[in-house]
């Protein structure tokens, strides 16, 4: 078995109002910061994991980020994979 | 009512379980039970109420780990059946997550925790949960919620009002909900999600009765 190290990253769809971004956005400015045009929060979950391949190990992730990290009803997802 | 019983279900984090459970026996003489959340065994119960709170802290999501509890797993087939669920603010947040109602609950768009009274417009009458409460088509229930904005896209939105689930609107739309919605129904009418607490409106002298109809319509068929 090899061991694999995932990072997930979980997003509100582009379509979902996210309102703890607009205040951090509004923040952001009020520090001084200049240019920001969008700012919107996510999620990361870093899972270890173990598995024969890569192939089994993404098959594993896809599950678990479908079913739980994120709903897919309002959000997105998308992860890094790597062989530690 | 004879032996029927309702099923109060129990979370780690559920706080509303003791408010349904005392309105159900003290404001309607129904029975109760609660369920904790490890039980699959439905058996003894002939409706099931899913109360407000915050099932295991809400960690990931509102709803997400309750979602697979032995008890929601096991709800599948007593909802098949058409026996009659109520999931009540993170009951409905539970509901969503877990399919047996479509869209998602998000945060309120001004990021607050709303607790208020709210005006409501019955909507549909649906699987009879707010039907003729004395002609009133607008009743006036608690809202307390930080994550009450349901989000639905078009499509869902389309297909709950052409098959007229949208069960109540908030008159004055409190955290940005999508078409005002408050609650809605699957497509059967014996499962209803509801942000607003009836559990809280069923005594005249704290906060009115008009949450009374919708708990005792739990003993519909």
């Amino acid at each position: 078995m090899d061991q694999f190290a995932a990072k997930v990253f979980v997003r509100l769809r582009p379509s979902v109002l996210d309102p703890a971004g607009e205040a951090t956005k509004s923040a952001s400015i009020k520090l001084g910061a200049e240019g920001i045009k969008s700012l919107r929060i996510g999620k990361m979950i870093e899972v270890k994991i173990e598995g024969n391949d890569e192939n089994e190990v993404r098959e594993k992730i896809d599950l678990l980020c479908d079913r739980l990290f994120a709903n897919t009803v309002i959000e997105d997802y998308e992860y890094s994979l790597e062989k530690l | 009512m004879d032996n029927f019983t309702v099923g109060v279900v129990v979370f780690p984090g559920s706080n509303c379980d003791r408010d349904v459970s005392w309105a159900l026996e003290g404001c309607l003489d129904i029975r109760t039970k609660y369920l904790w959340h490890e039980s699959s065994d439905l058996s003894d119960v002939d409706a099931i109420v899913i109360p407000g709170g915050f099932s295991y802290g809400d960690y990931l999501r509102c709803g997400a780990i309750a979602r697979f509890s032995p008890l929601i797993n096991a709800l599948d087939e007593f909802v098949k059946s058409g026996k009659r669920v109520l999931g009540i603010c993170n009951g409905f947040q539970i509901l969503t997550e877990s399919g047996f109602l479509p869209g998602a609950l998000v945060a309120n768009k001004n990021l607050n925790f709303i607790c208020d009274d709210v005006e409501l417009d019955i909507f549909s009458s649906k699987g009879g949960w707010f039907n003729n409460v004395d002609e009133k088509q607008t009743i006036k229930l608690p809202i307390a919620h930080g994550e009450g904005r349901y989000h639905c896209d078009s499509d869902t939105l389309k297909k709950l009002l052409d098959n007229e689930l949208i069960a109540l609107r908030y008159k004055n739309n409190p955290n940005g909900s999508s078409f005002d919605i408050a609650g809605i129904t699957n497509e059967k009418g014996n499962v209803l999600g509801l942000m607003p607490h009836p559990e809280r409106a069923c005594d005249e002298t704290i906060g009115g009765t008009d949450g009374l109809f919708t708990l005792k319509s739990l003993i519909l068929k």
